[in-house]
């Protein structure tokens, strides 16, 4: 389906991630990484550890009940693909930022803010690899 | 304190993540399908974020310490190896299947839409098998 270009939104919105992630490191000195911040909950290092990375998913939780008090509506979430490829694509996901150690928002932000090698290396991997896995499924198999 | 911070830190996030499409997997695939229904808009995603963190960290990390810590704590490796590299590779598949991203989906839960719910429990499942294979390899 097609969606809207929405540069100005996009931009905002993605200036509110930034000052998120800016302040999270400000307040209790940690990367914004939502891979880590989501392994931390389920294996957390201390009882406090768990407190703050519980805290931040509710909060990350409440962000579209914000937007409903303040626009009327929910923000869109159209799932385009089938059940059984959300799922394995979930799987895949969890098993693929596990090793590489975070996702779009701790290398593609956090890292790449603090110029280190290893988040620049990562976020250029994923994104030619996300490219060539939607060109695969859209226009190879036809899915 | 420091947990009403990080609660609010969290909203800010979700509602960055919301306004910005990220939390939309139909925006996210369009934007990686340059041949097809093509929306460049993540890019100002990934331009506003990296624009606001690149400076506010310039900012922040020559403090002594974070607010309510000791300690920043920032991942210290420097390896570039094919964990960092495969890993990254099989999470871009995953994501280029789904549609969604972690830090997309967790924000998404709130809409209640019920494919958020079902994304978010396999990258748990995920996570948990990474973990568990992971540990028998090392």
């Amino acid at each position: 389906m097609e969606t809207a270009f929405t540069p100005l939104q996009s931009l905002g919105g993605g200036a509110l991630i930034g000052v998120a992630s800016v302040l999270l490191m400000l307040t209790l000195g940690r990367i914004m990484g939502s891979t880590g911040i989501l392994t931390g909950f389920f294996f957390p290092s201390s009882a406090a550890d768990w407190r703050w990375r519980a805290a931040v998913l509710a909060g990350m939780v409440s962000g579209p009940l914000v937007i409903l008090v303040f626009a009327g509506h929910m923000p869109a979430v159209d799932v385009t693909v089938s059940t059984p490829m959300l799922l394995i694509g979930g799987f895949i996901v969890g098993i693929g930022v596990t090793f590489g150690s975070g996702c779009t928002s701790g290398h593609g932000v956090c890292g790449m803010a603090r110029l280190s090698p290893r988040s620049i290396a990562a976020t250029a991997t994923f994104m030619v690899s996300t490219f060539i896995t939607v060109y695969v499924v859209r226009h190879v198999l036809g899915m | 304190m420091r947990i009403l911070t990080a609660y609010v830190i969290g909203v800010i996030f979700g509602i960055g993540i919301s306004i910005s499409g990220m939390a939309n997997p139909a925006k996210v695939l369009n934007f990686f399908d340059v041949a097809g229904t093509w929306d460049p808009s993540l890019i100002f995603v990934m331009g506003g974020a990296l624009l606001v963190t690149f400076f506010g960290y310039r900012l922040v990390l020559p403090r002594p310490a974070p607010v309510f810590d000791s300690a920043f704590q920032l991942p210290t490796g420097k390896l570039l190896d094919g964990k960092l590299i495969g890993g990254s590779i099989v999470f871009g598949i995953g994501w280029g299947i789904a549609g969604f991203c972690p830090g997309g989906a967790l924000p998404a839960l709130g809409t209640g839409v019920p494919e958020v719910f079902m994304f978010v429990a396999a990258v748990i499942a995920g996570i948990f098998t990474a973990r568990v294979v992971s540990k028998r390899l090392s």
